[in-house]
């Protein structure tokens, strides 16, 4: 089924409006993130639609698609727990707390979906979060001074369908949310 | 502790200016009012006078940049925000937006005003989804309130801001990687010249600052460059934003006068070494800056000074490791963010970070070989400036400032067949292991 339709194809031209006339591929990122807010993913499906939006070919799209690590090019949990493990994050831990993620999330190294589909857990580079380390984003929404302890008791929230409070800033539901809040379509500051 | 006068975080106890009514109420604005009545050759003069630099990690003159641009060339002219903050080890855009965003649009419409600029950009990185909301609020206000959109402030001058999410990609902070990622392409560096003042966003002439550059722009209307050179040091007047993290008690972003000495930062600001242990190193600028060492501790913290010590400011970020951390582990790990973040686009950054990255890995995995050192010298030479941008300059400084600082760290290494601050392994398991 397409993505871009009725409703969507209004937000779509609404994005495509925010940049100056005869820019309008400089809409592809959040248009992306718009696509995976209702998939979860980026499928060729996708990336075809997106093309046709801007009248550019497949190939460009995930050209663009692949080079950003928030653009998930396969299924994706429904949760998305990024754990921070760059230089001030690992002096305080945070390998501790990425194992402590996979484990609890039953993700295992090299896997991208826990077998329940709830959770991917990736190891991230800095989230600029380096004053209140180890840092974890769950759906993009801040953890501060994760132990390996919360980052259980984060996990065992979600779980049982929960949403935990970030430490900053409004939750997030799941990944998909998120992706719709970075399309710039919903969200308050809180 | 240190006598001065805060400016960019002489609000952060305020909750209230992050709305427009209490950044009014606080002064805020006046900037742009002040801005409103002025030529672009007097805003320029003003900004070239107070002697600001760029916050964005290379000191570019500000006023310098912004007097680079043509504004005769039919084509429209672009100001595009960096807020796209992936140095490691540094937050402190992270937080001067998220306590105080109305200084940035500010500073963002003085800058497009001065180049006659009527879109102007912010990138921001796509982690920042809290910020985002926070800054998409003051946009919102800003517009409602006249600060924004047509006839800004009663003056028949127009601006728009637009907001843009990147999404994950720390290439993408480099100027040109950045304007060809919101013209919706890949974020790869573009050749330069063209300068972006002069073919950058659309092929127009381009102004890019960093978030904290453009927040000391409305003071330095309003009060006067004089003003603004009463705090730092000749060459690096004003403040800046430091952000001190890893093994120290307090870590967080905390704004001091350029010059400020090191010491007085770790110890008297940021609580001294995390539990009593001592300093060991400390990246003064970001990862990308070549590290120092205890020796350094009396180093004042402004450009020249820390070019001096062999090093750079950057972005301020200081990292700090204790005598109990590895200096292999740390650049093995610094090297590896810069493997992953590599764009592609050149061969000495591209292959150059991922090998450098396996050679580290083995050597804190107890592989090392004789030759590995050897190894590492040469790569360091042979990345650094050899590539097409900065990126693999910080390759090459992680690389070559800790062979430079702690040779005999990385022999220990190859000698005893294993890390040398890691638990020695019990008997069996290092036969079970061998
Ligand atoms: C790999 C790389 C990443 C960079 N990342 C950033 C960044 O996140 N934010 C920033 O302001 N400047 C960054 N810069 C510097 C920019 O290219 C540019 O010099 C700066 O935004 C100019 O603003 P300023 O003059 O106000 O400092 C980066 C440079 C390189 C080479
Ligand atoms: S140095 Fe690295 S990041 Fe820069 S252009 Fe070359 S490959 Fe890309
Ligand atoms: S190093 Fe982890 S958030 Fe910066």
């Amino acid at each position: 089924m397409a993505i871009f339709e009725g409703s969507v194809s209004d937000e779509a031209s609404a994005i495509i409006a925010r940049y100056p006339q005869g820019h309008e591929r400089s809409a592809i990122m959040p248009l992306l993130y718009l696509a995976q807010s209702h998939q979860g993913y980026l499928s060729r499906e996708a990336l075809q639609e997106v093309g046709g939006l801007l009248d550019i070919t497949t190939a460009e799209v995930e050209a663009v698609a692949t080079f950003y690590s928030m653009y998930r090019m396969h299924p994706t949990g429904e949760h998305l727990v990024n754990v921070c493990t760059n230089l001030s994050c690992m002096l305080r831990g945070a390998k501790d707390v990425f194992a402590a993620a996979q484990d609890a999330a039953g993700v295992d190294q090299g896997h991208e979906v826990s077998d329940d589909g709830l959770f991917s857990v990736h190891e991230e580079e800095c989230l600029g979060v380096c004053d209140f380390a180890p840092a974890v984003q769950i759906d993009f929404a801040n953890h501060d001074g994760v132990s390996p302890e919360r980052m259980r008791e984060l996990i065992a929230e979600l779980r049982a369908g929960g949403v935990p409070s970030p430490s900053r800033g409004p939750s997030m539901e799941s990944f998909r949310h998120a992706s719709r809040v970075l399309a710039g379509l919903e969200g308050e500051a809180g | 502790m240190v006598e001065f006068e805060r400016r960019l975080t002489r609000d952060w106890n305020d909750p209230s200016v992050v709305g427009l009514q209490g950044y009014v109420a606080k002064g805020g604005y006046a900037g742009l009012r002040a801005a409103m009545a002025m030529g672009t050759a007097d805003l320029i003069q003003v900004v070239k006078d107070s002697g600001l630099r760029g916050r964005g990690g290379a000191g570019f003159p500000t006023g310098m940049k912004w007097s680079f641009v043509p504004q005769d060339t039919g084509k429209p002219t672009y100001v595009t925000v960096n807020y796209d903050e992936s140095e490691p080890g540094t937050c402190n855009n992270r937080e001067l937006v998220e306590r105080d965003p109305h200084r940035l649009i500010e500073g963002t419409v003085i800058a497009a005003k001065a180049i006659g600029c009527h879109t102007a950009f912010i990138y921001i990185r796509g982690e920042y989804l809290w910020q985002s909301l926070v800054l998409q609020r003051a946009l919102d206000e800003a517009y409602a309130g006249g600060y924004l959109g047509t006839g800004i402030a009663g003056s028949d001058y127009d601006l728009d801001i637009v907001l843009h999410r990147g999404a994950g990609a720390y290439i993408c902070g480099e100027e040109t990687a950045l304007l060809n990622s919101l013209e919706g392409l890949r974020g790869q560096p573009r050749l330069r010249p063209p300068f972006p003042a002069v073919e950058g966003l659309y092929a127009s002439p381009t102004v890019i600052n960093n978030v904290e550059t453009l927040m000391n722009v409305p003071d330095i209307v309003a009060r006067g460059a004089d003003w603004f050179r009463e705090q730092g040091t000749e060459k690096s007047p004003g403040t800046k934003m430091f952000t001190i993290s890893g093994k120290v008690e307090r870590p967080g972003n905390y704004e001091l006068p350029m010059g400020t000495p090191f010491r007085v930062l770790l110890d008297e600001i940021g609580g001294g070494v995390l539990g009593g242990h001592s300093l060991k190193a400390f990246t003064p600028g970001g990862s990308s800056t070549p590290l120092l060492t205890a020796e350094h501790i009396d180093v004042h913290l402004d450009y020249e000074s820390i070019a001096e010590a062999g090093s750079l400011l950057g972005t301020g970020a200081i990292m700090v490791m204790d005598e109990t951390d590895c200096v292999v582990a740390a650049a093995e790990r610094m090297v590896r963010f810069y493997a992953v973040e590599s764009c592609g686009k050149c061969t000495p950054c591209r292959e150059g970070s991922w090998w450098a990255t396996r050679v580290l890995n083995r050597l804190e995995n107890g592989y090392g070989r004789e030759g590995d050192i050897p190894v590492m010298h040469d790569m360091g030479t042979n990345i650094m400036f050899r590539a097409f941008c900065a990126l693999a300059d910080g390759t090459a400084s992680v690389i070559n400032s800790s062979l430079k600082h702690f040779g005999d760290e990385y022999e220990e290494h190859v000698r005893l067949g294993r890390c040398p601050l890691k638990p020695e392994p019990a008997v069996e398991e290092a036969v079970l292991g061998a």
